[in-house]
């Protein structure tokens, strides 16, 4: 026998007062009248489309990036944010362990460059535009294609066939004559539009039309997301991650479920993949690496599984922290090169103290308030 | 004849879980299955309401043949099970657990009307209607589990092991709700291992061992049946 050892009391104290504040935060929030809570939001997303003008950010301290050009970096946080929501889909409403989901990103990126690309044996040369549905098309068939089989599946057999497909992406993308390897596809279009004088809004040189785009586009998509996890949709996800055989024993059609995050994860990842493509104008190879979905994965889980502002702040922070480290020389040693050490730790003590991540979905609480009014008709 | 189960095995594995059960529920009855540990209780709940499928045999509920048909289109037809043990969603709040009980039914007001006689069966979980599922003491659970079972209106309930970690007080009580639930018009499949209570409920009742059925009867004769008595109620 074990005699009980009491915990830390000092420390105990330090953790409440944090996540009363925390809470009495949240709850502020969720008190607040509804004009606060708009004005405040409108505000934040002001923000960030104010953020990448040099104007702007040139006064906010050590915000911007030392080593890279801070606009560049805010595009490829918007990307990571937009791909944070959408496996946040799959891992955090629908419990489904994708380890493999930046071979979405891959399918929708390299979907686009096939169809525009002048370097692409089919030479269809689409315009962008055209294209973007199809590859939102094709990364959901590909979701339902992977799903199939092993969403029937129990346990950890999605994790490892969805490893397996993001790896069977990239060394495809590397060794087949068809996807150029290394030698990639150049000249993918940019998205259209042109200003009055007839320069184009997406070019070259200003990354910032591209962020305004994958910002707006997150909203949207922010918007959908939130209207489905309010839904009937919503709570059969919530039900299969907590209890999948009793979600069948209340009559939820789980597999369709289960398909149904499957696919709209994957289709967000491919809305990303063809705004990557549209933006860099040069897709190859190198741009798919697994460490990607490690990282967006991990993101999702620092922010706050199962929660969409936890996924937005996760997948925001995640990639922002490691762009920031660029430049930066401590003692002759260049952090950049060290940044998924300090990422590991980061998470490691993460996990230790906060495991259920930086914003958990506590709210969902809150967010079924709605139903039960409609429930409790009598009350 | 609610519920017709004919020669139905059931395979774990290599293992053999069920041996041919043959089984019937007829309308307005409370049926017990009773059996010591590992006999197939659970197991034969699984192949009823979906979750496990059978390797060969037949059930058939409501004179429709659902072998073959998804758990979640049983519950459509009137047959819903209560799990064993903590099968309740430990996130949500009670009330948000009810309300998934009523996840195929689209009447507003009736699913009010039934949530309403729920939390009148079960007024401690009336007490507890806004905290998380996981936070409930485990009777409190399992009367959560029966609740959102009843939610969804079913013709045949099916119950497994209501009475599990309950303190005695709870069992009778239990007991007292699920006779309730019978009299108000639901019939009931019981699988339990407290022989005692289930046998003295339930109008017919079978007796399981490892995988067979091997006695079945009335559930007052299955009561003073000697080897019944030996084997499950612990009198010599």
């Amino acid at each position: 026998m074990t005699t009980t050892i009491d915990p830390p009391e000092r420390r105990e104290t330090a953790a409440d007062k944090l996540r009363q504040g925390r809470h009495a935060i949240s709850e502020r929030w969720h008190h607040a009248p509804r004009w606060v809570r708009w004005v405040l939001l409108v505000a934040v997303i002001a923000f960030f489309y104010a953020l990448p003008n040099k104007e702007f950010y040139q006064y906010l301290g050590p915000i911007p990036t030392p080593g890279a050009n801070f606009t560049q970096v805010m595009f490829t946080v918007s990307i990571y944010v937009l791909l944070a929501v959408g496996l946040n889909i799959v891992v955090g409403f629908a419990g489904l362990l994708d380890l493999g989901y930046f071979g979405f990103f891959a399918v929708g990126a390299y979907t686009v460059a096939v169809l525009t690309s002048p370097s692409s044996d089919i030479k269809t040369l689409w315009p962008w535009l055209l294209v973007v549905p199809i590859a939102i098309g094709l990364t959901m068939v590909s979701g339902v294609m992977l799903g199939t089989p092993t969403l029937r599946l129990r346990g950890d057999y999605l994790a490892l066939v969805t490893l397996g497909f993001a790896e069977m992406i990239r060394i495809a993308a590397v060794s087949s004559e068809f996807l150029k390897g290394q030698r990639g596809f150049n000249q993918i279009p940019h998205p259209p539009g042109q200003y009055a004088d007839g320069r184009p809004w997406f070019g070259v040189l200003d990354a910032r039309p591209y962020y305004w785009l994958v910002l707006t586009l997150i909203i949207l998509v922010v918007i959908g997301v939130r209207n489905l996890t309010h839904s009937r949709v919503g709570r059969a996800w919530i039900s299969i991650r907590e209890d999948e055989d009793a979600a069948q024993l209340m009559g939820v059609p789980t597999f369709k479920f289960k398909l149904w995050a499957f696919a709209s994860g994957a289709a967000i990842a491919g809305l990303a993949g063809a705004l990557f493509a549209g933006k860099q104008n040069f897709v190859n190879s190198q741009n798919f690496e697994l460490l990607n979905s490690i990282i967006i994965l991990a993101a999702v889980i620092f922010g706050g599984s199962g929660n969409i502002v936890g996924a937005i702040v996760g997948g925001g922070l995640v990639a922002y922290m490691i762009e920031r480290f660029r430049g930066i020389e401590l003692f002759g040693i260049e952090l950049y090169e060290y940044r998924f050490l300090f990422f590991g730790l980061v998470l490691v003590v993460m996990m230790i103290f906060r495991p259920q991540g930086l914003i958990p979905n506590r709210r969902r609480a809150a967010e079924f308030k709605d139903r039960r009014k409609e429930v409790i008709v009598g009350e | 004849m609610l519920l017709e189960i004919e020669d139905v095995s059931l395979l774990y594995g290599r293992i053999q879980a069920l041996h041919g059960i043959s089984l019937t529920v007829d309308e307005g009855e409370i049926v017990a299955l009773i059996g010591a540990n590992g006999a197939g209780k659970s197991t034969t709940m699984r192949a009823i309401s979906g979750i496990r499928p059978v390797a060969s045999g037949r059930i058939k509920f409501a004179g429709e043949d659902i072998t073959k048909l998804r758990a979640d289109l049983r519950v459509r037809r009137g047959l819903c099970q209560a799990p064993e043990g903590r099968g309740i969603f430990p996130g949500m709040s009670v009330l948000e657990n009810l309300d998934m009980g009523a996840y195929t039914r689209r009447d507003k007001a009736g699913i009010a009307q039934d949530l309403a006689r729920v939390l009148e069966l079960f007024p401690r979980l009336a007490e507890r209607r806004k905290q998380a599922g996981g936070t409930l003491s485990g009777g409190e659970q399992q009367m959560l589990a029966v609740g959102r079972a009843l939610m969804s209106r079913p013709k045949l309930l099916l119950l497994d092991e209501p009475s599990m970690g309950l303190a005695p007080m709870l069992i009778q009580q239990i007991f007292t709700i699920i006779t309730e639930i019978n009299q108000q018009g639901t019939t009931i499949l019981l699988v339990e291992q407290n022989a005692q209570q289930a046998l003295a409920r339930a109008h017919r009742a079978y007796v399981l061992e490892t995988g067979r059925i091997v006695k079945s009867g009335s559930g007052t004769d299955l009561l003073h049946d000697p080897s019944v008595k030996e084997a499950y109620l612990g009198v010599a």
